[in-house]
């Protein structure tokens, strides 16, 4: 938890802020819990008041009055276009009616492979995570699949424990021999530290632009593996005054998640 | 059809659709009275080694009472579908859980399940096959096609596949590698809805989740409903019902079941207590004082209530956004 103060702005505001404005209006974005959520709803108060929202148990095209704490709840399907299931929902996912995909894991590697599965070996593992849920999916079948991080060298690895979701596997072409639909696939991560792509070619993790205040030397030092360079690393703006006050007074005023 | 690629995981129940044919044929189409008790329900149609299934999600219309009284009435070896929150959370604290079909237990906001991951990583669940949210989903549309099978495109080419008992094969039609995830038969099928008549007629209201592809998956299914309403409300909007009463074997009447989990439009989740149960899971001895007070020490689900209180359930009911009658709805 964190305590924002009027002329600065915690990681958590700066993640929600950073994810909105990759939300464009009159697209269908797949929503997971959390900081998606709130990027969500703040972009529908800011550039993108038509940004169909879908969740995976059902919700599509939800207006966010108040945040939902989970995947299934009444928020989810607030004053929204249909309150369905989960097959409908992945089955238009499955038909390539979801652009974008926003989802988040314990580890990522150079391809955008997630793992949410496990942490060391999987018969024996350090650390049981919660598994799949809806991310191999969203991370399949979305056009472009945007991962939200914390950015450190634990979580940025040359090789992930266990691959959950798929990114662009082990390279260029890997997708679709392995008969995942073609033309989908990773498109951008947003951390705390930076905003980051994919190499056109390589499908490497390529920097894009430095969160304010970080260089490009700390995000090389905070990350497990050899990082692309764009050809113009750009700094991001920070969050504007309009968009910290949207998100601390209308999107999450009890505070239950900044 | 060449498989090009099979899972390692445990295919931990066949689906045999012809039994399942054969197993439906026999139940009982007479419109007959089903109404009974959590302890009943349990007792009855629920045994040790059963494969069973909860619906809907966590904290979302999740069936807490007969969940609780599986707990109570300690139904041991159980396999079940691994998507959960709170109500999985009950029966790996109470270490039921033997085999795992699993896509996600965790507790969303709150993070990691403590109880999941004492149980998986002490090895006293000793099988957790992976899959994903939507292959489990399908898993389900199968049995309830009758088919052993369904084609899917997620899963490809990850560790999710890897581990699981899907196979890729080349698909006869366009040459493409596809993904057959199997058709999964369900021995009883837990769900909780908002309106049911005495026969287990059951409608919902929101999201439906998976209640109408797991209803049609199940051997026995077992009902537990806010309401019960005359067949009279089913017969004016038959458009409404999602489970037929000739799928339901036992239905029971139990408000508030879903907490401390929310119910749309009815009441919004405790947050305060699913704290408590975060706070109290990350130690054993905690887990067990937990399950002690409100499971062990209390005779049924009426008992629970009165134990979490009235005035409490009030409030949540209070909170609950309801439909929206402000907006003209023509």
């Amino acid at each position: 938890m964190s305590n924002p103060v009027s002329d600065g702005y915690s990681p958590t505001e700066l993640l929600v802020c950073t994810a909105a404005r990759l939300m464009t209006d009159n697209t269908t974005a797949f929503i997971g819990t959390g900081i998606p959520m709130l990027a969500a709803s703040l972009a529908q108060r800011m550039h993108a008041p038509n940004l169909v929202t879908i969740f995976e148990f059902g919700g599509t095209g939800a207006i966010f009055e108040t945040l939902p704490m989970a995947v299934g709840g009444e928020c989810t399907f607030h004053r929204a276009i249909a309150a369905a299931g989960i097959c409908d929902v992945m089955e238009a996912a499955q038909r390539g009616f979801i652009e974008y995909g926003f989802i988040g894991g314990a580890q990522i590697d150079p391809y955008g492979n997630l793992n949410s599965t496990v942490i060391g070996e999987y018969y024996h593992p350090k650390v049981r995570l919660p598994g799949s849920g809806g991310g191999n999916d969203v991370g399949s079948f979305c056009w472009r699949t945007i991962a939200i991080m914390r950015h450190d060298r634990r979580r940025f690895l040359e090789k992930v424990d266990f691959v959950t979701t798929p990114g662009y596997l082990n390279g260029p072409g890997a997708r679709e021999a392995a008969g995942l639909p073609p033309g989908t696939g990773p498109y951008r991560v947003v951390t705390n530290l930076a905003v980051l792509g994919y190499h056109l070619e390589s499908k490497r993790m390529l920097l894009l632009a430095t969160q304010p205040g970080v260089t490009v030397e700390q995000v090389i030092e905070n990350t497990g593996f050899e990082l692309a360079m764009a050809d113009q690393v750009e700094e991001n703006p920070p969050p504007s005054a309009e968009e910290l006050y949207i998100l601390r007074e209308q999107v999450d005023k009890d505070r239950l998640y900044i | 059809m060449e498989v090009i690629q099979s899972g390692i995981g445990q295919l931990i129940q066949k689906p045999d659709l012809n039994a399942f044919r054969e197993w439906n044929r026999q139940k009982p189409k007479a419109l007959i009275d089903k109404r009974m008790t959590e302890a009943e329900a349990i007792d009855r149609f629920v045994y040790d080694g059963d494969y069973i299934g909860t619906e809907l999600y966590g904290t979302v219309r999740c069936p807490m009472s007969l969940v609780n009284e599986v707990v109570r009435q300690k139904k041991k070896d159980l396999r079940v579908v691994g998507q959960g929150v709170f109500e999985l959370d009950m029966l790996l604290a109470a270490s039921l859980v033997k085999g795992m079909d699993i896509t996600y237990v965790g507790l969303e906001v709150y993070g990691v399940s403590n109880v999941f991951r004492r149980e998986v990583e002490s090895g006293r669940l000793e099988t957790c096959v992976e899959w994903s949210n939507a292959a489990l989903a399908w898993r389900f549309k199968a049995t309830a096609m009758g088919v052993p099978f369904v084609p899917m495109r997620s899963m490809l080419g990850t560790d999710t596949l890897k581990y699981s008992a899907a196979k890729v094969v080349e698909c006869p039609f366009t040459g493409d590698p596809i993904c057959l995830v199997p058709a999964l038969i369900l021995d009883v099928g837990l769900i909780h809805v908002h309106r049911a008549d005495k026969f287990g007629n059951a409608q919902i209201d929101g999201i439906s989740g998976f209640a109408a592809e797991m209803a049609r998956a199940c051997k026995r299914v077992i009902i537990s409903a806010e309401e019960i309403v005359d067949t009279e409300v089913f017969r004016c909007h038959p458009d409404r019902t999602i489970i037929p009463y000739y799928l339901v074997d036992a239905v029971v009447y139990a408000p508030f079941a879903s907490h401390p989990g929310e119910m749309c439009y009815i009441h919004v989740r405790d947050e305060e207590h699913i704290k408590q149960w975060v706070e109290a899971s990350q130690e054993p001895a905690t887990t067990q004082a937990y399950l002690d007070k409100y499971i062990y020490g209390v005779k049924n689900h009426r008992e629970y209530l009165e134990l979490v209180g009235w005035e409490r359930l009030e409030r949540l009911k209070a909170m609950a956004q309801g439909v929206d009658n402000e907006q003209p709805c023509i």
